[in-house]
């Protein structure tokens, strides 16, 4: 079966990359090669290598696998290739909840300590779990594919709309709002990097296990129907799936433009597979376009950094473009 | 001799259980900060807690600010480690800071605190922030006379605030903090220094410290003095209607420049320069 082997070319092939991208990653920063060098007897050098690059190399490429991963499954759930994590209103939910922890800091003890204990990652994980909840009451449910590609909209531009009130009512923390939409991996530990990994291999043992039913949903609602798949008990957990590894994404790094969208068509540029193996590739994807992003981002003007958002969108954006023109031909396209 | 000697040993031991004990200081998120010693190596990450830090004259202390901390011209020497918002966590660690001053808001406090460095989140909005501030550092760096810098500080405004003529007090002023119309407030550092120049600020204190109002508002407020920096001065008098207002009829109009806006909007130690500043304008242009 040649789809398969070409699906794990691709993705020994990915993974190889990410090494390479990792070790290189370690080596870039203000200090550059310096701290390599110098970690056996200089304990800030060691720290700054094991304790900051290593995370933060990581943790993007964590993040960007939950992205590609969710990119994959909105794609696939949504049968519509424009569909990307955000769509769900996580994304405008979570920067809803930043935006209303900045608010609150500072206006009464109460609410200061309150905002220190949950933190901006929790006041985000915390709002992209209630967009989705907002998006999937608003749709009644997870029948009806369009409706609830409506109401993720609507939930978007309400909640989009709502944070931009909040931050109007306080303006002094426009700049870290702005912060946390341009997106960083700068700020990701250990820690971060457990928990996202934690809840990337359980969105993807879920999600590559219920492939199938997506590879049927891609003949039409009435045919998966017919197939006797369970469809809607699926698409609930696919949402889930959806929702957390988006949240758990959007939480530690903010809001990261592109890579869950453009995963999947990468992938899909190179080899067609089945969702099974697309949702995993995707991931793989997600991981390297990320990691590749944060250490170009910085690299570029070290010893400062550019946001790692803003890089993702160019990489990827372009490769895509590249893509679309080389194969503009009959019958192609992506 | 031997009760001198125990009587010396016991003033030894104080003396040193006093010294482990160290500094202790508690930031504006409520946090205690404990320190072995006073802080030899710091990084700040905010202008006006950098000002504060050489006003208590201890600039020499400073190894890294933030890429927006530019006065005293000293600290323009040091290595830059990012903005407040994006602090670059790495420079900052290779810094090997005893401690690191920034905003509360900033996401790099609990990324830096897992790291084992100590942060001092502090975010001064008002001058009482500022007078709070100076008192922290003050303890912080175990500089004794900060109260009576900020007494110096606080007696000069007070100075410029009685060399202004009493015309000044019938002026009505609007003061634009950026472009979209956002107004320093009566609950905003610059308009706390209005209030203490005597000027009245045609802004409401119901709408709070940077409400971003219509531009109608203003036209009906008819301000007799403008305050701007010279960033978002463009296009100010073709706004619709603006034209008839009486501080751009009669040109009076204050365009500080960038260096200016900076002393203006900063909550810091710079507070009597400010007052400095908006008293020149007052006079120049308000009561020409």
């Amino acid at each position: 079966m040649s789809g398969a082997r070409h699906s794990l070319w691709l993705g020994s092939a990915l993974l190889i990359a990410a090494a390479a991208v990792l070790l290189l990653g370690a080596g870039v920063g203000s200090t550059g090669f310096d701290s390599v060098l110098h970690a056996r007897h200089d304990p800030v050098a060691w720290q700054i290598l094991w304790d900051i690059r290593l995370p933060r190399t990581l943790g993007a490429w964590v993040a960007g696998g939950l992205l590609g991963l969710a990119g994959a499954v909105a794609q696939g759930l949504f049968r519509n290739p424009l569909a990307d994590p955000y769509l769900l209103g996580s994304a405008s939910g979570a920067a809803l909840g930043v935006a209303l922890a900045l608010a609150l800091f500072g206006t009464t003890p109460f609410a200061t300590q309150w905002a220190v204990r949950l933190g901006l990652t929790g006041a985000a994980f915390t709002g992209a779990v209630v967009g989705v909840v907002l998006t999937l009451a608003l749709a009644k449910g997870v029948q009806h594919t369009l409706r609830l590609l409506l109401a993720g909209v609507i939930v978007g531009v309400v909640l989009g709309a709502a944070r931009d009130l909040v931050t109007i009512a306080s303006p002094d923390t426009l700049q870290a709002m702005q912060g946390f939409m341009l997106g960083s991996t700068g700020f990701v530990g250990w820690a971060a990097c457990g928990v996202m990994a934690a809840m990337g291999l359980a969105a993807l043992l879920v999600a590559a296990s219920l492939g199938r039913v997506l590879d049927g949903l891609a003949l039409g609602e009435a045919t998966a129907i017919s197939l006797g798949l369970p469809l809607v008990a699926v698409r609930a957990v696919l949402v889930a799936v959806l929702a957390l590894a988006t949240g758990a994404a959007v939480a530690q790094t903010g809001l990261i433009a592109f890579v869950g969208l453009a995963s999947p068509h990468l992938v899909r540029s190179i080899l067609k597979t089945t969702h099974s193996r697309l949702i995993v590739l995707s991931a793989l994807m997600g991981g390297l376009l990320l990691m590749a992003a944060d250490v170009l981002a910085r690299w570029v003007i070290a010893p400062q950094e550019l946001p790692v958002g803003v890089l993702t969108a160019v990489l990827g954006g372009s490769y895509l473009l590249w893509l679309m023109h080389r194969r503009r031909r009959p019958g192609g396209g992506l | 001799m031997t009760r001198f000697c125990s009587f010396l040993a016991l003033c030894l031991l104080i003396g040193g259980a006093a010294h482990a004990a160290g500094v202790e200081v508690t930031d504006d998120r409520g946090v205690t900060v404990t320190l072995a010693q006073t802080p030899q190596r710091i990084v700040s990450l905010l202008p006006s807690l950098t000002e504060t830090v050489c006003e208590l004259g201890q600039c020499e202390r400073l190894v890294g600010v933030d890429r927006y901390s530019n006065y005293p011209a000293f600290v323009r020497t040091l290595p830059q480690t990012g903005g407040g918002i994006d602090p670059n966590i790495e420079a900052i660690v290779a810094l090997k800071p005893d401690v690191v001053l920034m905003a509360t808001s900033s996401r790099g406090v609990q990324r830096l605190e897992s790291l084992g460095v100590k942060v001092l989140a502090m975010e001064p909005k008002s001058s009482a922030d500022a007078q709070r501030v100076m008192g922290k550092l003050g303890q912080l760096l175990e500089v004794p006379d900060a109260q009576r810098i900020w007494r110096a500080i606080d007696a000069s405004v007070s100075a410029v605030a009685q060399a202004l003529p009493p015309g000044a007090r019938k002026l009505r002023v609007y003061y634009e903090v950026s472009a979209g119309g956002y107004a320093a407030g009566t609950g905003s550092f610059i308009g706390e220094m209005m209030a203490r120049l005597g000027v009245q600020n045609i802004v409401a204190p119901s709408l709070g410290p940077f409400p971003r109002v219509n531009p109608e508002y203003v036209v009906r407020a008819n301000p007799d003095l403008i305050m701007i920096g010279s960033r978002n001065v463009q296009g100010l008098e073709t706004r619709p209607g603006w034209r008839g207002i009486r501080a751009l009829r009669e040109r009076r109009l204050c365009v500080f420049t960038a260096d200016e806006s900076d002393v203006l909007v900063r909550p810091g130690p710079r507070m009597a320069e400010a007052a400095r500043l908006m008293a020149r304008c007052i006079t120049e242009k308000g009561l020409k």
